[in-house]
């Protein structure tokens, strides 16, 4: 199944490989971009999932790790996409009219975790290895095998939105 | 005069974190069930489902609800009559929040300074700590850790008295309605009327520790929570912004005496993972 088959308001379960990144880390892609310099990790494709764990207690993956409020990576999103080719998002809350521009124009797709499941889809990550900048701490970069992580489709590439309640 | 010993808060605050961040507490666990019972939306359904599962693989298998295990805020109730021996009570609530963050592999989310470096201190202190003074012998310690998702979306606004009952029900509304599914709905919405702009939000954060389905003692501000819950509800913004039946369990206000010349507005939301553990000494 290809990202842009899918339409919102779908619910879907995601098997593969996905990396993380929130607020530092996307300062730190969206810069490199911006000098054209290149990243760490290759995101042509690639799904990067809006979360900052916590901590792996002895003999477990992960800790804890649900989405966070994707809107706060709102100003570096569209570069993303248009430049390092990001296809797939996964976080909560809506996104604004720029990121969703640049998902039509890409054919990129956004979908929701729930938010404060946090324990719940921990149990569906089957491997995680911090691939790039340790130093953030929870924001560092994660690579994540996925196994049937319960999505919804919040915003699909033809502009399509379940968040048609929201206020602007 | 009753001695509490420096070691026994820094022990009791370190558990209190573990069991703050992964046991929902009750009122919040039947609100979920309850509010799935009423959602009529797919979606709705779903997530709902997912917290309540979420709920119970926290509690047994000691996974924080939420990876945002929050800024360790403290209500401390410290009895007059209450000797601390060893050290300052603010250093053993904030060496507890380390060791508790750190020994129950929490989430440190705290940077050290909020402009310029924003470097993680490593450690989730400082925490904020609100004391007030009582009468007695007794110490009662609430931790509310706060996630930012939720806070992100707070807001205060300094009414004139002329404004009246319907603005301030507008800004209460918009500002939970405008936070869309940011915040994690199904939420729980603080709101402090009076004072002065500090107490309003204080108010705004304690009320957010109020019991579920309690009521403002005052009947009139009970009837004012009722129509700003009512109201928020119709918006249907619903569970994670997706539309339905339930975008917020309660709205609690509590309210103080204000200036003649002012009419501050504080509102501060919960997550559904409301979460609160507190622990007497």
């Amino acid at each position: 199944m290809t990202a842009r088959s899918l339409s919102a308001g779908q619910q879907v379960l995601l098997s593969g490989t996905i990396y993380t990144a929130r607020d530092a880390a996307h300062k730190r892609l969206y810069t490199l971009l911006r000098e054209q310099r290149p990243l760490p990790i290759d995101l042509g494709g690639q799904t990067l999932y809006y979360t900052g764990p916590s901590p792996a207690k002895p003999g477990q993956v992960i800790g804890s790790a649900g989405p966070t409020t994707s809107s706060r990576m709102d100003p570096y999103t569209p570069l993303l996409i248009a430049a390092a080719g990001l296809r797939l998002m996964i976080g909560k809350g809506n996104r604004n009219t720029h990121v969703i521009e640049a998902m039509t124009k890409y054919g990129a797709v956004y979908c929701a975790a729930t938010g404060g499941a946090g324990a719940l889809l921990a149990k569906t990550i089957r491997t995680a290895e911090i691939v790039c900048y340790e130093d953030l701490g929870p924001e560092a970069i994660y690579k994540l095998s996925v196994e049937r992580m319960p999505l919804i489709v919040a915003i699909d590439c033809r502009g399509g939105s379940l968040y048609q309640f929201e206020k602007e | 005069m009753k001695t509490i010993h420096y070691a026994t808060i820094v022990e009791k605050v370190a558990a209190l974190c573990g069991r703050a961040a992964c046991d929902l507490p009750a009122d919040v666990a039947n609100e979920l069930t309850e509010a799935r019972a009423r959602e009529k939306t797919e979606p709705g359904r779903a997530i709902l489902t997912q917290c309540i599962e979420n709920a119970r693989i926290a509690a047994a298998e000691r996974i924080p609800i939420c990876q945002d295990t929050g800024f360790a805020v403290f209500f401390v109730e410290l009895g007059q009559d209450v000797h601390i021996d060893g050290g300052l009570l603010v250093d053993a609530i904030a060496e507890g929040t380390a060791r508790g963050y750190e020994t129950g592999y929490l989430r440190k989310s705290i940077v050290a300074d909020p402009l310029y470096d924003r470097k993680n201190t490593g450690t989730n202190t400082p925490p904020v700590i609100h004391l007030k003074l009582t009468a007695g012998d007794m110490v009662k310690i609430t931790l509310a850790p706060k996630g930012a998702g939720s806070e992100n979306v707070s807001a205060i606004r300094m009414f004139t008295p002329a404004d009246g009952e319907k603005a301030i029900i507008d800004f209460v509304v918009d500002t939970v309605v405008r936070a869309g599914g940011n915040p994690c709905p199904p939420t729980v919405v603080g709101v402090g009327i009076g004072g002065t702009f500090e107490k309003a939000a204080l108010m705004a954060k304690e009320a957010l520790l109020r019991p579920l389905h309690s009521h403002n003692a005052d009947r009139r501000y009970a009837t004012l929570e009722k129509k700003m819950l009512d109201a928020i509800n119709e918006s249907s913004v619903g569970p994670q912004g997706f539309g339905g039946a339930t975008t917020s369990f309660a709205v609690h206000i509590e309210s103080f005496p204000c200036h003649m010349a002012s009419l501050p507005v504080a509102v501060n939301m919960n997550c559904h993972a409301a979460r609160h553990a507190s622990v007497t000494l």
